[in-house]
């Protein structure tokens, strides 16, 4: 592990090379000890002030950031903006200014619009960690998919990787596929053609329409989100009738291997993606990818603080 | 920069040392009682490896062993130019009323052995830690001594002591580098 991280900010998958992305896991690995100590609690971002930039509600991703920047002692700060009060473009810049104002360290944005953390990251000093971006990416959830994955499998280079949903709609597709397909995993994405991305095949992934005939082969299964709102779009009939041809059922996962690992990046829609059966069977690792979210999130953290004192010197010594 | 190498001690010479430092332990501890075994790493842990083996030889006993990364406590984190990569440290045991014997291969500011006492107390509340060290070479920036040390070698700032062994150098030796 010589490689040094240098990225003030973490954005997307895309922008990461496969050696970037490993040297996360690996340092995710060491902070996953620190949750199971008697006191789990480093001092490594001690004096560092992190604020939650919330522009879309978020439960679990907000509240896991949250505990990973007190495992890390950093000082937090949470802000939570409805979007419907203010104007995109306008606000985040306002708001960016402001947050600069404040002095902080690294901020985690979540916006609805994609590529918001990208004109942040122009915009301040400060470290940027994308908590999602509208339609675009979600890479703290790619990485600890890519992590869980690597924990329970020993590798991904080779595996067989279904997602299944939403794929068009989905950050979480979208930075799973960028993960996986740099570190070698063969990807297919099932679901209804209207929810599939037009030219998806350029990203290196297959596509099938046939869940039953798609997981026979499978290592893992990714099942995604729906948003039921969708269903006024008109994207598909109606929830009952994809629930039948895309829910994951014990009857369907009875002909894939035996050690497929069942993932969700939550909250799941009980019944549509997935039966209560399957969501709480032993195929099910969904629990335990919360758990690694913390460990990949201090991981996140506490590397873009590093590469942003490298920049602050690379200032200091500018100046000089 | 050209570097001056010589050897203070040889394979033979960092066994011997250890082996001597390992019954100075036993005689401390008056036997393996509630001792527990912790190397910093990256040398140390491989040291502490071989002290509590040789502890096994001696008195047929496992002592329960762990290793420190303590890169997360260390006090320049915020003032270094890189972010240093951190390994795991593991401590699969309870550590509470333990004598806990702390190992690192070289005892210089005293920094070091700083933050592996701070991450121990995360740990729990031994009863007493005791650190041993292959090389103690002087220059203190801390109120800290070791309590076992192999050999002593008073060094000057522009000096510096290399550790290697087996486990990644290829060998066991230590070297005194001028440079």
């Amino acid at each position: 592990m010589s490689l040094k991280w240098t990225k003030k900010d973490l954005l997307s998958l895309q922008d990461l090379s496969k050696e970037e992305i490993e040297l996360i896991l690996e340092t995710a690995q060491s902070f996953k000890e620190v949750s199971t100590r008697a006191i789990k609690k480093v001092p490594a971002l001690r004096g560092k002030t992190v604020v939650n930039l919330f522009f879309e509600p978020s439960t679990r991703t907000r509240n896991s950031f949250e505990v990973a920047e007190k495992r890390l002692s950093a000082d937090m700060m949470n802000v939570a903006i409805q979007q419907s009060s203010v104007k995109k473009g306008e606000s985040l810049i306002d708001t960016a200014k402001n947050v600069e104002a404040l002095k902080v360290d690294i901020v985690v944005v979540r916006h609805s619009a994609s590529g918001s953390p990208n004109l942040l990251a122009r915009n301040l000093k400060a470290s940027v960690i994308n908590a999602g971006d509208g339609s675009h990416e979600h890479p703290t959830q790619g990485l600890l998919d890519l992590y869980t994955i690597l924990e329970k499998k020993g590798k991904i280079k080779g595996l067989n990787v279904v997602i299944v949903g939403d794929v068009a709609h989905s950050r979480v597709a979208r930075s799973n596929i960028w993960g996986l397909t740099k570190l070698g995993a063969n990807v297919t994405i099932v679901g209804p053609q209207t929810l599939i991305p037009s030219q998806v095949e350029e990203l290196g992934v297959s596509i099938s329409n046939n869940l039953e005939e798609a997981i026979e082969k499978a290592d893992v299964i990714e099942m995604l989100r729906l948003q039921k709102e969708r269903q006024e779009d008109n994207l598909f009939p109606t929830i009952r009738e994809y629930g039948m041809l895309f829910g994951l059922t014990q009857e369907k996962l009875n002909k894939a291997k035996p050690d497929v690992l069942v993932m969700h990046p939550g909250p799941i829609n009980r019944g549509i993606e997935m039966t209560s059966e399957v969501a709480d069977g032993k195929n099910s690792v969904i629990l335990e990818q919360v758990t690694n979210g913390i460990a990949v999130r201090m991981a996140v953290l506490y590397l873009v603080s590093g590469a942003q004192v490298l920049e602050n010197d690379e200032q200091k010594s500018a100046v000089k | 920069m050209s570097e001056q190498l010589s050897e203070i001690l040889d394979e033979a010479g960092v066994g011997r040392a250890l082996i001597r430092m390992t019954h100075e332990v036993l005689e401390h501890n008056k036997g393996t009682e509630n001792l527990v075994v912790v190397g910093i790493k990256t040398r140390g842990e491989f040291l502490a490896k071989r002290l509590a083996a040789t502890i096994e030889k001696l008195e047929g006993v496992k002592v329960p062993l762990g290793s420190l990364d303590i890169t997360l406590h260390r006090d320049d984190l915020s003032k270094r130019a890189d972010v240093p990569n951190v390994q795991t440290t593991e401590i699969p045991f309870a550590i509470d009323d333990k004598t806990v014997v702390l190992i690192d291969d070289v005892l210089f500011s005293g920094r070091s052995t700083r933050a592996a006492l701070n991450e121990l107390n995360d740990f729990g509340r031994p009863s007493e830690i005791l650190l041993a060290v292959l090389v103690d070479r002087g220059h203190r920036e801390l109120p800290i001594r070791a309590d076992f040390v192999g050999k002593n070698i008073p060094t000057r700032k522009n000096e510096s002591i290399r550790v290697h062994v087996k486990e990644v150098d290829e060998e066991d030796s230590v070297l005194l580098v001028k440079k």
